[in-house]
């Protein structure tokens, strides 16, 4: 009978091997292993051939030469044309994190703002917004930055005929002459006071989720914090005898003297990151605080809670929720959309060290793998910060 | 009790005419108030913002329209007395005459005159075989994926290129037969074989029969030996170079072709990143998040520079290729990420289901996954692309004269140099890239809308 035949369950099948899905996994691995190994090794190959014949020596050696060019910005880290190259990455990079940390300030205002403003209830306020996202986010970045670059910044009068912004210095094709904060003796208490303002506010705001656990009632840790941060420090200011002073520029016959040089790359790039990425922010906050349920406000509402107080603990904490996960990937495209630097000269890493750098040494390979390497290290910590940050806030579900 | 009907007299027996509603309810007015001056803030809010209005709008359309010059045939039309024209000094506004000279070069790049006549070809075929794509209801829709996805960039890389592409032999070695393109075919023959031969012999020892997988195989290299042959042959076409290729044609290349190549490189990366093989998922894994994790410009950077440098000595790519490549691997990884997403949202159901009914892995992809994975993701793809479009202005960066790189070089001709020239090519070339992402993102969320419904 037909049951004899069947297989008894002690008894494997008996299948061809190619026909093992185990084992043809582990061919197809190995073959695709194989064929990476092969096709590196023959780019590393074809390199290392390519490179002596043009006569260029591999390797990181030409980080400690002399880079033998000057640079027109950088903020904090000396630099002069006596540098090493590697001097030059450290520069760049941190002319790359400058751009990016204040162009995430201002896009994270702007995107909040017009966020916010696009579900306002008021028809002229929310259509500007939608107009305000539409032509940002549709129009390439690099050709804002051109347009603010070229075509607002180098239109602007020449330094004779500077336009005087009062309090904010003078702007002329040169840059922004702005003001320049000079610390004298005994700033730094100032600044050991702005930190243990902050790490006050911390423990504060401990000590009220604690309290509030226990008893229901709410402590401004808000308005405390604020007070203790700015507070402290303008106490300190006037205890250690104001040794903060402003210098301001002044209009001279050749232009503006003194203050602070704000290049005028570095304005347009920072304007048109923020601007830009404000637009695709305002979307996200948007998106967020609709995606938080109707009925959360009425619950609220029912709960006796104000508007304003709605809004400030349920709502907002609810969209953040939804919102931070795309915020750092906008976040993460300001970083890497920085590099458009390289299109105006701003000395960002990509300008200078893939640029500049890579011009003057031809060491394409290690210089191109050391900025890219750069910008993904900087993705991945993100991120990774970005996942842990999520994963400690997310809902927690059964 | 008796009188309970003259107690009802008071009800009406016919109805009373509906009254209008109140005059600050409806219309212009109600409309006015609910929406602009409900609360005293708003009132403000909304008196502001027409406040901001006031100072943008009337300028913008001085600039733009009224102020502007529309006819002259050098600078000296745009210039102002104090730049040795006419115009007032405190002018500033667009300078058209200018834009409608240089209209050819920012369409077609410096493509020679005799043949622009192929470029304009190319551009009807496009609009042709996509404008019925992108309407749902229109049928063919296999027919025209095949146009577009195989036809279109055939033709049109022999009509931009002139086709005639140069083929030599690659399997021989060349003491057996000189370098010559019949060697090529005779090679590609020989590879075809040997194709065949590996199916057949994989297909007989997995117990398959082999007949189904071997005439696939074979028509396979069939039409790749036709697409190859067309683009080989010499259609009497004056061959023109890619450096002279550029403008807002050479945009929509890079963006069309960095899309039809990412499309096939990004489902199979989805399809690895999703694979129980540790080996593929890892490497797939890698490869997309490298390409997320680095800028765009650093991948033209390493395309243009590095790239030549990891081939075999006598190959040379030339500067449009390789920017393509580096544009196709950078936008593979995103695509890969959309399709994952895609496929992420099918239930399991249909994998099991799938399986259930004994369809293998492929089958299964092909037939079950994919097309729906890939049917709730197009408005993904279309934003995908949108970012692709706008990113090919980073081309100009390392030299090539996309629309934007055009416009930049314009900037270094004498004739129509005036303090106005940047920021007017600026405006042309913002205005055109507004309509079509804009158009795209519409379409879009279009899309989502009819998709969404269909599952509903």
């Amino acid at each position: 009978m037909a049951v004899t035949d069947m297989p008894s369950g002690d008894e494997k099948p008996k299948v061809k091997l190619l026909n093992d899905p185990k084992f043809r996994s582990m061919i197809f691995q190995a073959l695709l292993v194989v064929l990476l190994a092969w096709l590196v090794w023959s780019m590393i190959d074809n390199a290392a051939t390519n490179l002596q014949k043009a006569g260029i020596a591999s390797g990181f050696g030409f980080l400690s030469t002399a880079s033998g060019f000057g640079l027109n910005f950088s903020p904090f880290l000396e630099y002069t044309s006596s540098s090493s190259f590697m001097q030059v990455y450290w520069v760049g990079l941190q002319n790359t994190l400058v751009l990016a940390v204040i162009g995430i300030f201002f896009a994270t205002i702007i995107g909040f703002i017009m966020g916010i403003a696009r579900l306002s209830n008021n028809w002229v306020i929310s259509k500007i917004a939608y107009w305000y996202v539409e032509v940002m986010r549709n129009i390439p970045l690099l050709l804002q930055i051109f347009i603010w670059y070229k075509g607002v910044l180098a239109t602007l009068p020449t330094s004779k005929n500077s336009i005087d912004l009062g309090a904010l210095g003078f702007l002329n094709t040169k840059g922004l002459f702005a003001p320049q904060f000079i610390f004298g003796e005994g700033s730094g208490v100032m600044g050991w006071a702005l930190l243990i303002a902050i790490a006050v506010t911390f423990v504060i705001n401990g000590w009220a989720k604690k309290r509030q656990m226990a008893t229901g009632e709410r402590f401004p840790v808000f308005w405390t914090g604020l007070g203790l941060i700015i507070g402290l420090p303008i106490l300190m200011y006037f205890i250690m005898g104001q040794p903060v002073t402003t210098e301001y520029p002044t209009s001279g016959n050749f232009g503006p003297r003194g203050g602070m040089r704000v290049i005028p790359e570095f304005i347009a790039l920072i304007l048109a990151l923020s601007l830009y990425t404000a637009a695709f922010i305002a979307e996200i906050v948007r998106a967020g605080i609709l995606a938080v349920n109707r009925g959360q406000t009425e619950a609220s509402y029912a709960l006796g809670l104000r508007p304003g107080q709605t809004l400030r603990l349920n709502i907002i904490p609810q969209a953040m929720r939804v919102i931070i996960p795309p915020l750092t990937s906008q976040y993460l495209n300001l970083a890497k959309n920085s590099s458009l630097a390289v299109a105006i000269a701003y000395p960002d890493l990509t300008a200078v060290f893939a640029g500049t750098a890579l011009n003057q040494t031809g060491q394409a390979v290690e210089i191109i793998g050391m900025t890219m390497l750069t910008y993904l290290a900087i993705s991945l910590v993100t991120s990774l910060f970005m996942n842990w940050y999520n994963a400690k806030n997310s809902l927690v579900e059964r | 009790m008796s009188n309970t009907k003259n107690s009802i007299s008071f009800v009406r027996a016919e109805m009373v005419p509906e009254m209008a509603p109140p005059i600050n309810e409806s219309g212009v007015l109600g409309w006015m108030r609910k929406n602009l001056f409900s609360s005293i803030p708003n009132t403000i809010l909304t008196l502001l913002a027409l406040y901001i209005l006031y100072l943008i709008i009337p300028g913008m359309i001085q600039w733009v329209l009224t102020d502007a010059v529309w006819s002259g045939e050098s600078r000296l039309a745009c210039a102002t007395i104090a730049q040795g024209g006419e115009l007032p000094n405190d002018w500033k506004a667009a300078c058209w005459p200018y834009v409608g000279a240089y209209l050819k070069l920012f369409i077609y790049g410096r493509y020679p005159d005799a043949e622009l006549w192929r470029v304009n070809m190319v551009l009807i075929m496009f609009f042709v075989g996509l404008v019925p794509l992108l309407m749902p209801n229109v049928g063919f829709k296999r027919e025209n994926l095949v146009f577009m996805l195989v036809i279109f960039p055939i033709a049109s890389f022999v009509l931009l290129s002139g086709g005639n592409l140069d083929l030599n032999g690659f399997l021989l070695p060349d003491a057996i037969m000189g370098p010559s393109e019949f060697k090529f075919w005779v090679d590609f023959l020989i590879l075809s074989l040997i194709i065949c031969g590996v199916v057949w012999a994989y297909m007989n020892a997995t117990d398959t029969d082999p007949k189904q997988a071997v005439t696939i195989t074979a028509i396979t290299m069939a039409v790749l030996a036709v697409i190859l042959f067309v683009m080989s042959v010499d259609f009497g076409l004056e061959p023109v170079e890619t450096d002279r290729w550029g403008g807002f044609v050479m945009t929509l290349v890079i963006a069309v072709t960095g899309i039809v190549a990412a499309l096939p490189l990004g489902i199979l990366l989805a399809l690895g990143r999703r694979s129980d093989m540790p080996a593929v998922s890892l490497f797939s894994v890698i490869f997309i998040e490298f390409w997320r994790g680095v800028p765009l410009i650093t991948v033209l950077f390493m395309s243009s520079v590095m790239l030549p440098l990891f081939l075999p000595d006598g190959v040379t790519f030339d500067k449009l290729l390789r920017a393509l490549i580096g544009v196709a691997l950078f936008s593979s990884a995103y695509m890969a990420e959309v399709v994952r997403g895609g496929m992420q949202a099918i239930p399991k159901g249909q994998y099991e289901g799938a399986m259930a009914v004994g369809l293998n892995y492929w089958q299964s992809m092909r037939m079950i996954i994919l097309p729906q994975a890939l049917k709730i993701v197009i408005p993904g793809i279309v934003n995908t692309f949108i970012g692709l479009f706008k990113d090919t202005t980073l081309v100009s960066i390392i030299g090539l004269l996309d629309f934007l790189g055009i416009i930049n070089l314009s900037h270094s001709d004498s004739t129509w140099a005036t303090p106005v020239q940047a920021m007017t090519s600026y405006v042309f070339c913002a205005f055109i890239f507004f309509l079509f992402c804009f158009g795209m993102s519409r379409y879009s969320i279009y899309m989502e809308d009819r998709l969404n419904t269909s599952h509903r």
